[in-house]
C-alpha cells in the first residue's frame, strides 16, 4: 500500500497523536447529510422549473447529493474513499429503484382491488350476472381444484424423483435426469400449456378444454420445482441417521420412509408449498387449456373451468357492458391472487419453522 | 415426531374444512333453477340440455339470453362456450354442439359439411346479434367529426397521418383541425369486429383499402389494443388516437359520423338494424338460411353500414324431439322483443327490426324433429 | 459438507420386495421426467406438423410460416434483451447491497422482500404495467422522441399510450430481477471469506474488496443467473400480452406504438379465437419458442455447473 502516504494527509497537525500511526481524514456524518440535503433542495428547485414533482425531486436530489459528496470526499478523503462512497450510493439506490415497482405494484393493486373485496365476490359466480355484482366463486373453486390436481400429479412424481436422485441414482441416468430437470424448470409456461393442449387434442379433437388439461400443463411446470427443492432438502439429512438405521437392519425403503422423509418433512413441506405458490398464479397455460365459463364447474374431467388468473385476465380484456364493473372485478381477482400467493409464502415459512428438525445439521 | 404429525393432521383437516365450507355454501346466484317461478310464461316446460359454442363477441348477449331463457325454461340446461367463431362452427359441424354462434356465415365448404351434419333440410342461419361499430376518436377541441370511407381507410392504412390532412379537412369544411399526429388504434387480438370493419373498408373504400376483410389486423403500424375495452382505453389515453369499437362501449369518446351517400350518419342501433334488414341475402342459399351480405355501400341516410352481424347457426331438423324443442324455444326467445332488449341492455347490441323478426320467426317455426 | 452428499454406496441391504418396489417407483418417476420432456417435444411437433407442411397460402398470413414466425422471434428477442440489459446491473447491485452493504439484521428481510417480487403472478405484472408503468412512461417517450430522435431506438413517433416495446421490456426486467439477484446473492455470499478479509486487511475499501475478491469469483454465477432470467423473459406471456401494443413488423424503434409481438403473447392473444390450421401455426411458433429457451437454458446450466466445478466452494 505505497499510495497511503500520498493519499492520507498528515494527521500531525491536529491532535498530534504520537507514533507512526496516520489517521485518515473522514467526512463527518452530518457533512454527508448536509450535502444530500443541499442536493434535495436544489433538486426541488430544478424540478419546480418543469412543474414540481416529488419523484423528480428525489431523483435530482440523489444525483446531485451523490455528486457533491463524491467531489467533496475526493478533496478531503482522496480518490479511493470517494469511489467507495460513490459505489455505496449507487448500490443503495439500485435497491431503492428495485423497491419502486414493488411498492407501486402493491399500491396500484390495493387501490383498484379493494373496492370489490366484499362477500359477494367470494360467494357468487358470474352466471347470469349483468353489469354490477358477481364474483369469482367459480374461479376460486376452479383454482383450488386445478391446483390440488396439479399437486396430486407433481408431488408424488417430484418427490420420488428427488428420492431417486439422492438415495438411488448413480451414473449417467442420474446426471441426465438432474440436467433435464434443470432444463425443465426453464420451459416457458405457455409451451407447457400448448403441450397439454396438443396431448389432449390428439385424442379428443381441437375443441377440447378441460380442467385436467390445465392441471397437466401446470404439473409440467411444478414437478421440476418440487424435484429441485426436495433434492436439496433430502441431501441435508445427515448420513449418520441413515447409517444408524441400516445398522439396525432396517431395509433401505423403510429407512427412507421412516427416517429420511420424517427428518426432512419440514423442508419438503416448505418446498412443495412454494411450488404451489409458483403455479397458482400461472395464467398462460390455463388460457389455452381450461377455457372460460361463467358458472361453477366442479368436475375437472368434463367441461371448461374458470380459474382466478384467467378470470382476472378475461374480466380485464372483455369486461362486458358497461366495462367498469368487469374491470373492478379483474383488479379484485388480482388482489386475491396476490393475497393467496403471499399467504402460501407465509405458510411455507411456518411449515419450515414448525417442522424444523431439532437435530443440528 | 408425534407432535408434528398431529399438527400436520390438524393443518390438513383445517385446510380441508375450509375448502369444503367454500364448496358447500355454493354460489349465491346459482342453483335453485328448479324452484324459480316460470315468471308468467305459459309455454310448455321443456327439459334436457342445449349446448352452443362460438363467437366471443356474442358472449355478453348470450349471458343475458341465458338468464332470460332460464326463467322461461328452467328445465333446460343451457351452456355457451365462447371458443371463437371458427371454433364454434367447427364444433357444430362436427356434431359436438347443438348450435354455433359465429361472426360470419358458413362458407361454401362448410355448407357442404352442414348438409351431412343436418341432413336434407340443411342448416339455419339467423343474424340475431347486430352491433353498430363506431369510429371513435380522441381529439381535443373537436366535438364533431365527419369522415368519408376513403378517409377512414387512408387513416387506418397509414397514408393519412395528421389531423389537418387535406382529406379530413375536405370532409369537415370550416372545422378547426389541429396538426396533431393521428394514432390509429386497431385490435391486437383476432376479432369479428376487425373482420366487419375491414370488410366495410374494403367495400366502401375500394382502391384505398386493399388488405381485404380479415379477423387479424393485416397491416403493421398503428397501435394495437386487446379487446373492446382495451381499444376504448387506448383511444381515451392517446391524444390524437382513432379506433373502432362497439358503439355502446364508446362512452365519453368522440364518435365520428360516417359518410353514407351524401350525408354523414352517426351510428345508432336503429341504423345498424336497418342496414342488416335491408341488405341482400347471400345468394344461392336455402330458404332457412338468412345469411346476409351487409350492404356496406348503402346510400340511405337511415342506415349505418359499419355493423357487426353475428349469427346463430343450427339445424333445421334435429334427431331428437327435446333438442328441436329446446332450440326452437331458445331462438324464439332470442329474437323476441324481450330477448333483443336484454341483449341491448347487457351487450349494447342493436335490436333487430320487426320485419327481420318476422322472417326469423318463419325459420324458427320450421325447426322440427327428423321424421 | 459431508452431510450434503448422498450416501456413498450404503451397505447393500438384502433385496426385499419392498425395496425393489420402492427403488423401482423412484427410478420410474425419474424416467417419467425424461419421458415428459421428450413428450413435450413430440406432441408439439405432432400438432405443429400440419402447419409445417401446409401450403403456404393456407397459413394465417397467406405467406410462409417463416415470415409469420420471424417478426415474433424478433420481438421476443428484443423484449428479452431489453429486460436483461436493465435487470442485470440492477440485480447485481441489489445482490451486493444485500450481501455486503445492508445492515446485517435487515439483510435477510430485504432478500425476502425481493424474492416476493418473483412470487407475484405475471398477470398482475401485466395489470400493473398497463395501469401504472405505461402511463408514467408517456412523458419520457415524448421527450425522447423529441430530443433523442436521431438514435434509431428512439425514432418515434412516440406512443401516446406508453404501450411500447420499452415498457414491455421494463416490466420483464422487474420480473426477472429477483431471479438474477437471487443467484448473484448466492454466489457473492459464497466468495471465500479469506480473500475478502485479506483484501480488507491490506487496507482496501469496501468497493475495492468487492471488485477484487467478490466480483471475479461471482462472475460466472451472475452470467448463469442472467441467462436463466433471459430464459424466463423469453417465455413470459401475459405481462407482455397485456402491456405491448403489437402491430407486427420488424423494427428497432422502441418507443412507438408499432411493435413486433412476442411468440408467447401472440399465442395467448390469438389462441382462444383460432381454429384449424391457425392453431397448428400457433403451436409451430410455440415450438420455436421451446427450442430458443431450451438453448438458452442449457447454456445457462452449462455456465453455472462449470462454475461449480471450478470453484472450491462446493
Amino acid at each position: 500500500m505505497s499510495t497511503e502516504t500520498t493519499l492520507a494527509p498528515s494527521g500531525t497537525g491536529g491532535n498530534g497523536s504520537p507514533g507512526p500511526v496516520r489517521t485518515h481524514r473522514r467526512l463527518p456524518r452530518y457533512g454527508v447529510a448536509a450535502l444530500y440535503l443541499g442536493g434535495v433542495v436544489v433538486g426541488a428547485l430544478l424540478s419546480a422549473l418543469t412543474g414540481f414533482s416529488i419523484a423528480l425531486t428525489v431523483v435530482y436530489g440523489v444525483v446531485l447529493g451523490t455528486l457533491a459528496v463524491y467531489l467533496v470526499a475526493r478533496r478531503v478523503e482522496g480518490r479511493r474513499k470517494a469511489t467507495d462512497r460513490l459505489v455505496t450510493t449507487v448500490v443503495t439506490s439500485a435497491f431503492g429503484i428495485a423497491m419502486v415497482p414493488l411498492v407501486s405494484l402493491v399500491y396500484t393493486v390495493l387501490d383498484n382491488g379493494l373496492g370489490r373485496l366484499d362477500s359477494a365476490f367470494f360467494n357468487s359466480s358470474m352466471l347470469g350476472i349483468v353489469g354490477e355484482g358477481g364474483g369469482a366463486y367459480h374461479a376460486i373453486l376452479g383454482t383450488v381444484i386445478i391446483t390440488a390436481l396439479t399437486a396430486a400429479i407433481s408431488v408424488p412424481i417430484g418427490l420420488l424423483t428427488a428420492i431417486y436422485l439422492v438415495e438411488y441414482g448413480t451414473g449417467r441416468l442420474k446426471k441426465a435426469i438432474t440436467f433435464l430437470v434443470d432444463v425443465m424448470t426453464g420451459i416457458p409456461s405457455i409451451v407447457a400449456g400448448l403441450f397439454a393442449f396438443a396431448l389432449f387434442a390428439l385424442f379428443f379433437g381441437p375443441g377440447i378444454r378441460l380442467g385436467i388439461m390445465g392441471a397437466v400443463a401446470l404439473a409440467v411446470l411444478m414437478t421440476p420445482v418440487v424435484v429441485r427443492s426436495s433434492e436439496e432438502v433430502l441431501k441435508l439429512v445427515p448420513n449418520e441417521l441413515r447409517e444408524a438405521s441400516y445398522a439396525l437392519g432396517v431395509p433401505k425403503w423403510r429407512t427412507i420412509l421412516k427416517i429420511v422423509i420424517p427428518t426432512a418433512i419440514g423442508g419438503l413441506g416448505t418446498g412443495i408449498t412454494l411450488a404451489v405458490a409458483r403455479v397458482i398464479g400461472e395464467t398462460a397455460p390455463l388460457l389455452v387449456t381450461t377455457g372460460f365459463v361463467n358458472g361453477t364447474n366442479l368436475d375437472p374431467f368434463s367441461g371448461r373451468m374458470t380459474t382466478l388468473p384467467t378470470f382476472s385476465f378475461y374480466q380485464l380484456t372483455q369486461p362486458g357492458f358497461p366495462p367498469e364493473f368487469g374491470i373492478d372485478r379483474a383488479w379484485t381477482a388480482a388482489l386475491v391472487l396476490i393475497i393467496l400467493v403471499m399467504a402460501l409464502n407465509v405458510v411455507a415459512r411456518l411449515i419450515s419453522r414448525i417442522f424444523a428438525p431439532k437435530t443440528g445439521r | 415426531m408425534k407432535l408434528s404429525t398431529t399438527t400436520r393432521a390438524a393443518a390438513v383437516s383445517a385446510a380441508l374444512a375450509g375448502s369444503l365450507a367454500l364448496a358447500a355454501c355454493g354460489a349465491s346466484n346459482e342453483g335453485g333453477t328448479g324452484n324459480a317461478p316460470a315468471s308468467g310464461s305459459s309455454a310448455a316446460q321443456l327439459s334436457g340440455d342445449l349446448v352452443g359454442a362460438g363467437s366471443s363477441a356474442q358472449q355478453a348477449a348470450m349471458q343475458a339470453w341465458q338468464a332470460g331463457f332460464n326463467t322461461e325454461q328452467p328445465g333446460v340446461t343451457f351452456s355457451y362456450d365462447p371458443v371463437g367463431s371458427g371454433g364454434g362452427r367447427e364444433q357444430f359441424l362436427a356434431g359436438g354442439t347443438d348450435f354455433a354462434g359465429s361472426d360470419s356465415a358458413l362458407t361454401d365448404d362448410e355448407l357442404a359439411k352442414a348438409a351431412t351434419r343436418c341432413g336434407a333440410s340443411g342448416p339455419f342461419e339467423l343474424p340475431n346479434y347486430i352491433s353498430a361499430i363506431a369510429v371513435v376518436y380522441n381529439l381535443d377541441g373537436v366535438k364533431d367529426l365527419n369522415l368519408s370511407p376513403a378517409t377512414i381507410a387512408g387513416i387506418f392504412s397509414g397514408s393519412i397521418t395528421t389531423w389537418n390532412d387535406a382529406a379530413i379537412v375536405a370532409d369537415n369544411p370550416g372545422a378547426a383541425l389541429p396538426s396533431t399526429a393521428i394514432t390509429p388504434v386497431h385490435r391486437g387480438d383476432k376479432s369479428g369486429t376487425t373482420k366487419n370493419f375491414t370488410d366495410y373498408l374494403g367495400k366502401a373504400a375500394t382502391g384505398v383499402w386493399t388488405a381485404g376483410a380479415v379477423e387479424e389486423w393485416p397491416t403493421s403500424g398503428g397501435e394495437a389494443a386487446n379487446g373492446t375495452s382495451g381499444m376504448v382505453d387506448a383511444v381515451k389515453s392517446g391524444a390524437g388516437a382513432i379506433g373502432y369499437a362497439d358503439e355502446s362501449q364508446a362512452g365519453q369518446l368522440g364518435i365520428a359520423k360516417i359518410k353514407v351517400g351524401d350525408t354523414f350518419v352517426a351510428p345508432s342501433p336503429e341504423g345498424a338494424a336497418a342496414v342488416v334488414a335491408n341488405s341482400d341475402r347471400v345468394a344461392g342459399r336455402g330458404e332457412h338460411d338468412l345469411a346476409v351480405s351487409v350492404n356496406r355501400t348503402t346510400t340511405s341516410a337511415d342506415e349505418y353500414p359499419i355493423v357487426l352481424v353475428s349469427y346463430h347457426i343450427g339445424c333445421v331438423e334435429y334427431a331428437d324431439q327435446a333438442k328441436a324443442d329446446a332450440v326452437k324455444a331458445f331462438e324464439s326467445y332470442v329474437i323476441s322483443k324481450d330477448g333483443q332488449q336484454a341483449a341491448a341492455d347487457n351487450a349494447g347490441s342493436s335490436p333487430i327490426t320487426d320485419d327481420a323478426r318476422t322472417a326469423a320467426q318463419k325459420v324458427i317455426d320450421a325447426i322440427t324433429v327428423t321424421s | 459438507m459431508t452431510t450434503t452428499s448422498a450416501p456413498p454406496g450404503p451397505p447393500r441391504p438384502t433385496r426385499r420386495l419392498g425395496d425393489r418396489v420402492f427403488a423401482g417407483s423412484a427410478t420410474g418417476a425419474g424416467i417419467l421426467i425424461l419421458l415428459v420432456l421428450a413428450g413435450v417435444a413430440v406432441f408439439l411437433v405432432t400438432e405443429a406438423w400440419p402447419a409445417l407442411t401446409a401450403n403456404s397460402a393456407d397459413l394465417p398470413n397467406g405467406k410462409s410460416l417463416a415470415s409469420y414466425v420471424a417478426p415474433l422471434v424478433f420481438g421476443t428477442l428484443v423484449a428479452a434483451v431489453i429486460a436483461l440489459l436493465v435487470a442485470t446491473p440492477l440485480a447485481v447491485a441489489i445482490a451486493l447491497y444485500i450481501t455486503y452493504y445492508a445492515p446485517r439484521r435487515l439483510a435477510a428481510t430485504m432478500g425476502y422482500v425481493i424474492d416476493l417480487l418473483a412470487a407475484i403472478p405475471s398477470v398482475v405484472y401485466g395489470f400493473w404495467g398497463i395501469a401504472a408503468l405505461a402511463p408514467a412512461m408517456v412523458p419520457f417517450y415524448g421527450w425522447a422522441a423529441e430530443h433523442l430522435g436521431f438514435i434509431p431506438l428512439f425514432a418515434g413517433p412516440a406512443s401516446t399510450t406508453g404501450k411500447t416495446m420499452l415498457t414491455a421490456g421494463l416490466v420483464l426486467a422487474v420480473m426477472i430481477l429477483p431471479i438474477i439477484s437471487a443467484i448473484s446473492r448466492e454466489v457473492f455470499g459464497q466468495a471465500p471469506a479469506l480473500h475478502r478479509e485479506a483484501a480488507l486487511a491490506l487496507g482496501a475499501t469496501r468497493w475495492e474488496m468487492i471488485r477484487m475478491a467478490v466480483l471475479p469469483y461471482g462472475k460466472s454465477g451472475v452470467i448463469g443467473g442472467a441467462m436463466l432470467g433471459l430464459g424466463r423473459a423469453l417465455g413470459e406471456t401475459l405481462a407482455v400480452a397485456i402491456v405491448l401494443s403489437a402491430s407486427g413488423g420488424i423494427t428497432f424503434n422502441l418507443i412507438s406504438s408499432s411493435n413486433p409481438s412476442t411468440i408467447a403473447a401472440n399465442i395467448a392473444l390469438n389462441f382462444p379465437e383460432s381454429s384449424g390450421l391457425a392453431v397448428n401455426t400457433l403451436i409451430a411458433s410455440g415450438l420455436a419458442l421451446f427450442l430458443i429457451t431450451l438453448v438458452v437454458n442449457v447454456f445457462a446450466r452449462w455456465v453455472v455447473t462449470r462454475r461449480a466445478e471450478f470453484s472450491g466452494a462446493n
